[in-house]
């Protein structure tokens, strides 16, 4: 008996349309089509879902946090990109 | 209880539902893995709710589940077999729920007194029908050992696939087309799982459609007998 | 193990940086996240108390389970299955949060099915009758729930994210248990008795859910500073005991302890001795149903190999085909494959 487990998949759901798909957790299944619907039992039992999507959890990269001030620290000292940076006279509108 | 003829219909649909969700019950804490626990029940779910739904049509849900002897229920032996083995499972799964399908995909479109609830119940069924497909493909085309457990819970079962073509009273159906429709989706799963279409009898040597007339077999007894005792050593009590 | 869950920390060491920014979040009340540094000991900790809470998930299914098939009417029924559906999915979501920190779920099962981690002793207790099944949703749940709502804020990111998800879902396990009750104790004199005998029966049983007393419990002072534990068992159980005496009142029950009485110094309820060597000798595996639990799961375990096999077969079959078929045919992409819920689309 080889016991070998089956991969692991995360799952995102998109619970209205007009949102994007979150992410929801993970779960076992041993290929896509059967991740889909364990992710559809699983994850929308009280209809918390309309679309699914899974993703081979091994087919992820993440950023590693030891890399985390180079990647997001240098976006802090931007303050230009954000609209309350710019001063506007009073009673200008729409703007 | 009245008598019509969509009575005797509401019954058979609906103790078929009934029964088949008690038997998908008794997997609750042993299914194979975790996440097949959280499906098979998902289904049992559904028919009892199709079950509840019926009944109630005909009278008192609980008086009817709980109260009938076991000649008085009307649904396919089929749905009555034990579970034996997942595959055994399957099997009835695959057989039932592409019967089902067809059936409430008729009566949805029909515009008959069935239509509603046909036409929520016919999505459930749709993936009840898909989930018995996608586990039939795994174990016919998986291991050695799966293929035979399949192919075994395939012929032990075959038997029982006559009786779900004798017309039901009540339900205006082309039965023949029916059958034929089912045997091309059944054959088109069991062919590419690499499975073998069983050849022995569709009916056994007793009278066809013997569920629908109240013959069982002798494990649905001892079914009952568990499903009812609670509800009949209190009589008159609520729940 | 996987992308997501890769244990980045076994490179990072245990420099005092490190150890710094993690106790620095912690007190801020931060989330720890699967990829950040941990102390070893937090991680270990994380993993034993997950997976025990996964496994007594699944392991709690047996218990009421066992009342399914012959559960009294039909709208019982359907509860009651429901309920059992959402312990497994539990366990799932459970499971799931200790696999973030690389232990698999397969590695987890084999420990509880070896007797190397533990699951809530309460399911060592049989379910008798069907009050049983009342008595569960409303005391053990009950604890359970105590226990679990201040584990929303537990400072492990998936645990807490798992259980905002569980206490949401289980919050009509509790009910369904107290409306059956009191359904029973409003019925016949027969079905008050049954009610009586069975919260007097899990009564003591619930009251041990919240662990030994506070200076006995062998994890808790390090849980609390690490914020995986809000408030001590004591704390807990205490709470427990004053939502509970009203709570019996409504259903016109009595609880199973003589020296159970309103102490207005305290401002709490007093209660009666719990008998710990009935509880550490459950913990050591000679309560009623120890060994009829485990042998269960282990035998669905062993029964399920060859469908798992089977399906880990056919899926590595399926991949051939699909590579050996790719040369020739434009390859669509299917490890992202959309599903519409078929139950219809439910636009807002």
């Amino acid at each position: 008996m080889s016991t070998h487990d089956w991969p692991l998949w995360e799952v995102f759901v998109r619970s209205r349309r007009g949102l994007s798909h979150t992410h929801a957790g993970s779960l076992h299944a041993p290929d896509a089509e059967m991740a889909l619907r364990n992710a559809r039992d699983l994850y929308t039992r009280r209809s918390e879902g309309i679309s699914i999507w899974v993703v081979p959890s091994a087919a992820i990269s993440a950023s590693s946090p030891d890399e985390k001030d180079s990647f997001f620290d240098p976006a802090a000292d931007k303050p230009y990109r954000h609209p309350t940076f710019y001063e506007i006279p009073e009673g200008v509108k729409h703007l | 209880m009245t008598a019509t003829v969509s009575a005797e219909a509401a019954l058979a649909l609906g103790d078929d539902a009934l029964v088949l969700s008690h038997r998908l019950g008794e997997w609750a804490g042993h299914a194979p893995v975790l996440e097949e626990e959280v499906a098979l029940a998902n289904i049992a779910l559904d028919l009892l709710g199709q079950a509840r739904v019926l009944l109630s049509q005909v009278g008192d849900e609980d008086e009817l589940a709980y109260l009938r002897e076991e000649r008085a229920f009307r649904n396919l032996q089929l749905v009555e077999q034990p579970n034996g083995d997942f595959a055994h499972t399957i099997a009835r799964q695959l057989y039932f729920s592409t019967y089902q399908h067809l059936l409430y995909g008729e009566l949805a479109a029909g515009g008959g007194e069935f239509t509603a609830l046909a036409a929520k119940a016919v999505k459930e069924v749709e993936y009840h029908r898909d989930h018995a497909e996608q586990w039939t493909l795994r174990l016919g085309d998986g291991t050695e050992e799966s293929h035979g457990r399949m192919q075994r819970a395939c012929e032990a079962l075959w038997r029982f696939t006559g009786e779900m073509f004798q017309p039901v009273p009540g339900l205006e159906l082309n039965w023949t087309d029916l059958e034929a429709r089912w045997t091309t989706s059944v054959t088109s799963v069991l062919d590419r799982a690499t499975l073998t279409v069983p050849e022995g009898p569709r009916t056994g040597a007793w009278a066809a459609g013997a569920g629908r007339q109240g013959l069982h077999t002798e494990s649905f007894g001892r079914m009952l007998a568990e499903m009812q005792h609670l509800h009949r050593s209190h009589p008159g009590a609520s729940w | 193990m996987t992308g997501v869950t890769a244990t980045a920390t076994a490179a990072a060491g245990t420099d005092a940086s490190s150890l710094a920014v993690f106790d620095a979040a912690v007190a801020a009340d931060e989330r720890i996240e699967p990829r950040d540094w941990m102390p070893e000991a937090y991680r270990s900790s994380l993993v034993r108390q997950m997976a025990q809470h996964a496994h007594s998930e699944i392991i709690g299914m047996q218990p009421e389970a066992n009342w399914i098939t012959r559960a009294p009417s039909l709208r019982r029924k359907a509860i009651l299955m429901a309920k059992v559906q959402d312990e497994a999915g539990h366990g799932l979501y459970l499971y799931s949060a200790a696999e973030t920190l690389g232990t698999g779920r397969d590695e987890l099962l084999d420990k509880l099915h070896s007797g190397r981690q533990k699951y809530s002793s309460i399911f060592n207790y049989p379910t008798l009758t069907w009050a049983d099944v009342g008595a569960i949703g409303w005391l053990v749940d009950g604890a359970a729930i105590t226990n679990q709502v201040p584990l929303c804020r537990c400072s492990y990111g998936p645990y807490a994210r798992a259980m905002v998800r569980i206490c949401k879902e289980e919050s009509f396990h509790q009910r369904q248990g107290y409306e059956l009750l009191l359904t029973l104790s409003k019925g016949t004199p027969e079905q008050h008795a049954m009610a009586q005998d069975a919260v007097n029966r899990w009564w003591w049983p619930s009251l041990m859910m919240f662990g030994p007393p506070d200076d006995e419990s062998a994890h808790s002072a390090q849980s609390m500073t690490w914020k995986i534990k809000r408030h001590s068992n004591d704390e807990l159980r205490q709470r427990f005991v004053d939502i509970a005496v009203g709570q019996a009142e409504g259903l016109g029950l009595t609880l199973p302890d003589p020296e159970l009485r309103w102490n207005e110094e305290r401002g709490h309820h007093d209660f009666g001795e719990i008998d710990w060597t009935e509880f550490w000798e459950v913990l050591k595996g000679n309560g009623p149903c120890n060994e009829q639990r485990i042998t269960q799961r282990r035998r669905a375990h062993e029964e399920g190999a060859w469908v798992r096999d089977a399906a880990a077969a056919y899926a590595t079959k399926q991949q051939t085909t699909h590579q050996a078929t790719q040369q020739t045919q434009p390859a669509q992409q299917a490890t992202a494959a959309a599903a519409q819920h078929p139950n219809g689309e439910a636009t807002a």
